[in-house]
């Protein structure tokens, strides 16, 4: 019987450094092509515990982690990783399904780090955009100095709409400044039945968003979020990540926000 | 299979068993309750029929014997990692009614909510359970209400009254042990109550509305949030993630599980200072609902068995159960 706490151990490929404190860890991983957008790993250094993380990539053999350094483990991994390895187990929840926003208007609205578990739906559909009939991205950052994933932006702007915002800026910046919500009154919406947005970020950000996506007639079937909770074991088992009669971490972290709107914290 | 046997030949029978098994059961503790000058009743070892608690429920569960409250996951060295082993001799537990049944809802979360559980399968597969009867019921529980008051899910049925012993054989596997010794067949149905003293009406009409109910808000200063409730229950199953560094050797140490309370600080919190359910009132609601409505709608039946210990136990004297029977009442 298989043990799922034992991590594996995988090469750290390549660093991708987005600011101070936010990297892009690239992590071989053969089997990379069963993994979704939306998933995540449980990441770990020995001796110094687990943190869940979603892939924020996914190649032919590896997966891009991309970590904020906020604490305990996460502290460890930004001085622990070269030319190293971490452990891992995963991948763990249900991840996006690229099928239902093929054919769609997509906006994507991200917050952050939110961008990460997202960023797999943005890749893809940049690469094929004849697959949508049209994808924004909105992407939000606290200032310029916390944008992640610049040479990414560069790539997207060519061939998708992009509105990079942030928060607030020193005078000078030439960049689009305001939270996320400003853009959304004003996007461009065809066919409001045939939109789809996704939203991630932190749980107000998100709240807000909503709104603002309900004011402009999307229903809500067509409005996918993901969420983050508390996570210990991304089994279904030590309870954190559970609201009301669902586990996060094995119905979620992506839902429906029609399916999911009644979840109470 | 039922005998009826004497004190004496059960003794002889116990003392073979404990050479195969490691036997737990309620023990009293004398003086070492949580109020002053009480005793507790919790598992430990014992060596002999006569150690056993058989009358009074223990104040914390058989949970306490049959899943480690700090389990070690796998121990690590510089580069590689190793899973203990499980205990040699495999367990025989000694339980009630209400606690069998908790042992059903344990197996929902361990075994079918996602991948079966490594660790809790092997103690599963390791354990074999006695069920005690109940003449009489216990003060706080209500298993009549909760339909948890009778089983057939044993192994092993004891009951000793004075010098006679009564037993039910429900497997083969004990049947070696009662085999050539001086035993009478019988039928032997298992005591049990059939009215407790507190009686509950689970509501039936709960909804998500039922989570904004002003029941909560009394709590938010009553509770301590000390979490007792949920350590004594037999059905509660979190646990946190720890790793754990040895002093004498920096490179070696541990990953655990350990008992977590969804009363206590810190059970939501992530990255980034933000918490969820930061009032007592909301943690309350939160426990309530997964033992008698979220629980039900994923796995078909409830989490909470009735077995009253978390009333007990609470220094706040909050009840469990008036909650329950408020929130019925409301609907009514
Ligand atoms: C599904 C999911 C996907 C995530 N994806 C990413 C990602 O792509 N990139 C990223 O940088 N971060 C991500 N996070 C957040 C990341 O897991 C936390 O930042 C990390 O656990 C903090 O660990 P730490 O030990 O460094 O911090 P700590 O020293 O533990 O403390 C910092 C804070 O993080 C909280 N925290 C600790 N453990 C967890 C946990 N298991 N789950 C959530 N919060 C926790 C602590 O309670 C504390 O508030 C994700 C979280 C979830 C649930
Ligand atoms: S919630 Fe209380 S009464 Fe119900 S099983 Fe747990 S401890 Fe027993
Ligand atoms: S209900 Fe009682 S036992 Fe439970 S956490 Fe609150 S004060 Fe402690
Ligand atoms: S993360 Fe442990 S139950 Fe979901």
């Amino acid at each position: 019987m298989k043990n799922e706490y034992i991590p594996f151990s995988s090469q750290v490929k390549e660093i991708i450094p987005h600011t101070d404190i936010e990297y892009t860890f690239r992590m071989s991983f053969p089997e990379a092509g069963r993994v979704k957008p939306g998933q995540f790993f449980e990441v770990s250094i020995p001796k110094y515990g687990e943190a869940p993380i979603s892939v924020s990539g996914i190649g032919e053999d590896y997966v891009d982690l991309t970590i904020r350094r906020v604490g305990r483990v996460t502290n460890k991994i930004f001085q622990h990783y070269v030319g190293n390895t971490l452990l891992m187990r995963g991948p763990y929840g249900n991840g996006f399904d690229i099928e239902n926003f093929k054919g769609k208007e997509i906006v994507v609205v991200a917050g952050g780090t939110g961008l990460s578990p997202v960023k797999g739906i943005v890749d893809y559909f940049a690469g094929r955009p004849e697959e949508a009939v049209s994808v924004t991205l909105i992407a939000g950052f606290k200032s310029p100095q916390d944008i992640l994933f610049r040479k990414d932006f560069e790539q997207w702007e060519k061939r998708i709409h992009v509105i990079r915002t942030v928060d607030s800026a020193s005078e000078g910046y030439e960049g689009l400044t305001g939270m996320v919500t400003k853009y959304i009154p004003d996007l461009p919406i065809a066919d409001p039945d045939n939109t789809v947005f996704i939203t991630v970020g932190p749980p107000v950000m998100i709240k807000f968003t909503i709104m603002e996506i309900l004011k402009r007639g999307i229903k809500e079937g067509n409005i996918w979020i993901s969420h983050e909770r508390k996570m210990c074991c991304g089994l279904g088992k030590c309870g954190h990540c559970k609201m009301n009669d669902t586990y996060v971490c094995l119905d979620g972290p992506v839902f429906n926000y029609a399916e999911s709107r009644d979840l109470i914290d | 299979m039922g005998y009826q046997l004497e004190k004496q030949t059960a003794d002889e029978i116990f003392n073979c068993l404990k050479q195969d098994y490691d036997i737990f059961a309620p023990k009293l503790f004398a003086g070492e309750g949580c109020f002053s000058d009480t005793d507790v009743i919790r598992y430990g070892k014992v060596e002999s029929l006569d150690e056993i608690c058989w009358s009074r429920r223990s104040d914390y569960s058989f949970k306490e014997a049959f899943l480690p409250v700090n389990e070690v996951l796998f121990y690590f060295t510089e580069d590689s990692t190793s899973v203990p082993a499980c205990r040699k001799k495999p367990a025989l537990i000694f339980l009630w009614s209400c606690d069998l049944h908790a042992l059903r809802r344990l197996d929902a979360i361990y075994l079918t909510n996602g991948p079966e559980d490594f660790y809790y399968k092997r103690l599963r597969e390791n354990a074999r359970f006695v069920l005690m009867g109940c003449e009489e019921t216990c003060d706080t529980g209500f298993c009549v209400s909760m339909g948890t008051n009778c089983t057939e899910d044993y192994d092993l049925y004891l009951k000793v009254e004075g010098d006679s012993v009564l037993a039910d054989l429900k497997t083969g596997e004990f049947q070696k042990y009662f085999d050539g010794k001086d035993c009478r067949e019988q039928e032997v149905i298992p005591d049990h109550v059939t009215e407790n003293r507190e009686k509950v009406t689970l509501p039936r009409n709960l909804s998500t509305e039922t989570f904004s109910d002003s029941v909560w808000e009394s709590y938010g200063s009553r509770c301590i949030g000390c979490g007792r409730c949920n350590f004594v229950c037999p059905t509660c199953t979190c646990f946190t993630m720890q790793d754990i560094i040895y002093r004498d050797n920096e490179n070696t140490g541990e990953r655990r599980r350990v008992w977590a309370s969804c009363q206590v600080d810190g059970y939501t919190d992530i990255a980034g200072g933000n918490s969820f359910r930061k009032n007592q009132g909301e943690r309350m609601r939160f426990k309530v609902m997964h033992k008698i409505y979220d629980f039900e709608k994923r796995f078909g039946f409830p989490m909470c068995v009735g077995c009253g210990r978390c009333d007990a136990v609470c220094p706040e004297y909050i009840s469990y159960v008036n909650i329950i029977n408020r929130l019925a009442k409301e609907e009514a």
